[in-house]
């Protein structure tokens, strides 16, 4: 069954009142002036955590500039409850856009150890997914997963926004089932 | 406790030295500025860069030339097509390979097109840093995101990707433009010149934008030349040299255009030629697109093997003018079908190192305004 | 191609030989000569600095340009191996001073009397010029500085 949380790109989105805590709810009892729902914690949190994931402002290369085209007007994040935040205190995803080097990745660490628990990654692109075409240099950390644990990875390089956009769905669909790779 | 008036000593607590970056909003990229502060003054700001070295130049020494063009693109990430147009011209020179009329004003097409885009990144980030992303900044950053979108469509549906086109090939170009796609060409660059005095007016006419800019980080001309800053961030300060005027190559000798420039030297200025670039830039891709000559966009023999291509000893030098300035590759070439040394002169490294000079003396929050009238792309300081 | 007149005015006072791109000079003259290229003959403009790898020799170029004459020239200036230390012109051209220390980083060759001779692309710490032939591109990017994390296994 498809999930009704999930847009389908070319239709409009229509949600009928109430039907997200339906999705998630084990069951629901609507009367005239609201309804009771029973579900387990945990899907309301995940569902909750899903719903308005922050990540962390930290484009390093030409993946950013896609980034932050995915945040703009178009594709428009905040539409999922996405907002930049430029501090690792206040995020709990770190989107990973560019290439890892060797002078960078003490510094990916400490922010990823500054985040709070529970922090997701996302590492876009190919060359933080591999290192790309520049995997064999001196300089460069062959994919980012070698300093930080990750969760999803978009490949593309760039990514376009719309591949970015399936990979923050995936982290999504990866939330609600309570899975993640950090501790 | 009893009368006579209270003292108020005033400490001095001595320097502060405030990191900032290589993780920050406003550093457009992973630049870290140590900034030693005496209050609110800067005296003086140490630029660390590396941050993103990912050895383009040692990696240039491993590849062959027909293998190099797209690598080069990722370096001034936002506009990739000058990056290799500066390299596939310079190989051109090198190897005496002719290049057929056409392609060389398809490159230019390409290339002012993206210049449009790139200033609009700069303007939409220059809000973001200026404004606050909650403080108004984000509406000039999504009004040039919306009109960037329409042309990284245009460009999709030439050459199939958004930004890193792989346009340049040694000898030419891949895709060619059909009368269709001049057409859409024309509409957008319309569409995109009515837009221009709506974002004038929320940058350089609004009162906030003018206090922040005007007579902040000026930059004279001996400065300039000494560091040897290029491109809108010279021509702000009076010098007018623009490469695709001093040293015509593409299609650029035979297009009129404008150089512009402007004498204060403060961010206000360089905002200003870089606002007037776009409208240059409009009317230079409706020039080229309404002049295009016919013909092939590359003649050069299918290779059966790219990685053969040799070139003659000797070294070269080409520039272009990208949206940053001066971006030239200057190949030695032993003979053999690798480059034995490239070198990539990159207009943001020069740009960058002014920083030093520009600001002590400024108050922290005209950091950030000089730091995004420079415009630096740090791909393209650290290769 | 450089303009001949100052390649002619460079080897008369300088003792400078043409190259394909300006000229080089010998080690000893170079300081003069840059003073003069950007009092006496308006080379005021500096474009570039780069390191280059010969068999026995270091040669490090720097690009400077007139814009009166809207002319570009390649000076070059080669240092042995075994000594690889040249005159810094960060005092003639402000610019010189991060490509300079650019060259030391990649290739190693040390400039007497640099404001701040630092590496600059590469960690302060690390022990290699990466551009030198020598230099293996895929020397093991395990090097890690003193102050990295090492993740823990599970975290």
């Amino acid at each position: 069954m498809a999930d009704p949380l999930l847009p389908v790109v070319g239709q409009p989105q229509v949600n009928e009142p109430g039907t997200a805590l339906e999705s998630i709810a084990e069951e629901v009892v609507r009367f005239p002036g609201g309804g009771l729902a029973m579900l387990r914690s945990d899907a309301l949190f995940h569902w909750a955590q899903k719903s308005s994931m922050w990540p962390l402002t930290f484009g390093l290369a030409c993946c950013a500039i896609e980034m932050m085209a995915t945040a703009a007007g178009r594709f428009d994040l905040d539409r999922f409850g996405i907002f930049m935040r430029p501090t690792p205190r206040q995020s709990d995803v770190m989107i990973i856009a560019g290439t890892v080097t060797i002078k960078m990745a003490p510094r990916i660490r400490t922010l990823y150890d500054q985040m709070a628990h529970p922090k997701w990654v996302i590492s876009m692109g190919s060359c933080a997914n591999s290192g790309d075409h520049y995997r064999n240099v001196y300089s460069v950390v062959p994919g980012v997963d070698h300093v930080i644990p990750v969760d999803i990875y978009v490949a593309g390089c760039p990514p376009t926004p719309e591949a970015l956009l399936e990979g923050i769905f995936a982290l999504q669909r990866k939330i609600m089932e309570g899975d993640r790779a950090g501790a | 406790m009893s009368g006579g008036p209270i003292e108020i000593v005033e400490r001095e607590f001595g320097d502060l030295a405030l990191n900032m970056g290589p993780q920050h909003p406003s550093t457009h990229g992973v630049l870290r500025l140590v900034l030693h502060l005496s209050g609110e003054t800067v005296i003086k700001a140490v630029p660390v860069i590396g941050y993103l070295h990912r050895g383009v130049e040692k990696l240039s020494e491993h590849l062959a030339y027909d293998q190099l063009a797209p690598v080069y693109e990722r370096d001034d990430y936002l506009a990739p097509t000058a990056n290799s147009n500066a390299y596939v011209l310079a190989v051109e020179r090198l190897g005496a390979i002719a290049v057929p009329k056409r392609a060389q004003w398809l490159r230019a097409f390409v290339s002012e097109w993206q210049r449009v885009s790139s200033h609009l990144v700069w303007l939409g980030t220059l809000g973001l840093d200026l404004g606050g992303a909650l403080g108004g900044g984000t509406t000039l950053y999504m009004y040039c995101f919306r009109e960037r979108e329409k042309i990284l469509d245009f460009l999709e549906e030439l050459t199939g990707t958004r930004y890193h086109t792989n346009f340049n090939l040694v000898g030419g170009v891949r895709y060619d433009l059909e009368p269709a796609m001049a057409a859409k060409s024309e509409a957008l660059a319309a569409g995109i010149e009515a837009a221009l005095p709506e974002l004038w007016s929320m940058s350089g006419g609004n009162p906030i934008f003018q206090e922040r800019t005007r007579g902040v980080g000026v930059i004279s001309k001996d400065l300039a030349l000494g560091v040897g800053i290029t491109g809108p961030t010279l021509r702000g300060s009076g010098i007018a040299y623009d490469v695709r005027r001093s040293a015509p190559y593409d299609a650029y000798g035979e297009l009129e255009f404008a150089v512009v420039t402007r004498t204060a030297g403060d961010a206000e200025a360089r905002f200003q030629v870089r606002m007037d670039e776009i409208a240059v830039s409009l009317k230079l891709v409706t020039q080229i697109a309404a002049g295009l000559p016919p013909g092939p966009v590359f003649t050069r023999k299918p290779l059966k093997n790219p990685k053969t291509t040799k070139l003659p000893k000797g070294e070269v030098y080409a520039a272009v003018e990208s949206p940053r300035g001066e971006l030239g590759f200057h190949i030695v070439s032993d003979g053999t079908a690798k480059p034995y040394r490239l070198k990539i002169n990159a207009p943001s490294f020069k740009n960058l190192q002014v920083v030093q000079h520009v600001l002590p003396g400024g108050l922290v929050a005209d950091v950030v305004a000089i730091l995004g009238s420079l415009d630096p792309v740090l791909g393209d300081v650290d290769r | 191609m450089p303009a001949p007149e100052i390649v002619q005015a460079l080897a008369t006072r300088f003792s400078a030989t043409p190259t394909s791109l300006g000229v080089e000079l010998p080690a000893a003259s170079m300081l003069d000569a840059f003073r003069a290229l950007r009092d006496v003959y308006g080379y005021r403009y500096y474009v570039q600095g780069t390191g280059l790898e010969r068999e026995t020799t270091y040669e490090v170029v720097h690009a400077v340009r007139s814009l009166d004459v809207n002319d570009t020239l390649f000076v070059t200036v080669a240092v042995p191996k075994q000594a690889p230390e040249v005159d810094s012109i960060a005092f003639i051209y402000a610019g010189a001073e991060w490509q300079e220390r650019e060259i030391w980083d990649l290739f190693g060759v040390s400039f007497k009397g640099h404001p701040d001779p630092r590496r600059i692309l590469m960690p302060d710490e690390y022990p290699g010029h990466p551009l030198r032939k020598s230099f293996a591109m895929d020397t093991p990017w395990g090097y890690r500085p003193a102050t990295a994390v090492v993740p823990e296994p599970g975290s």
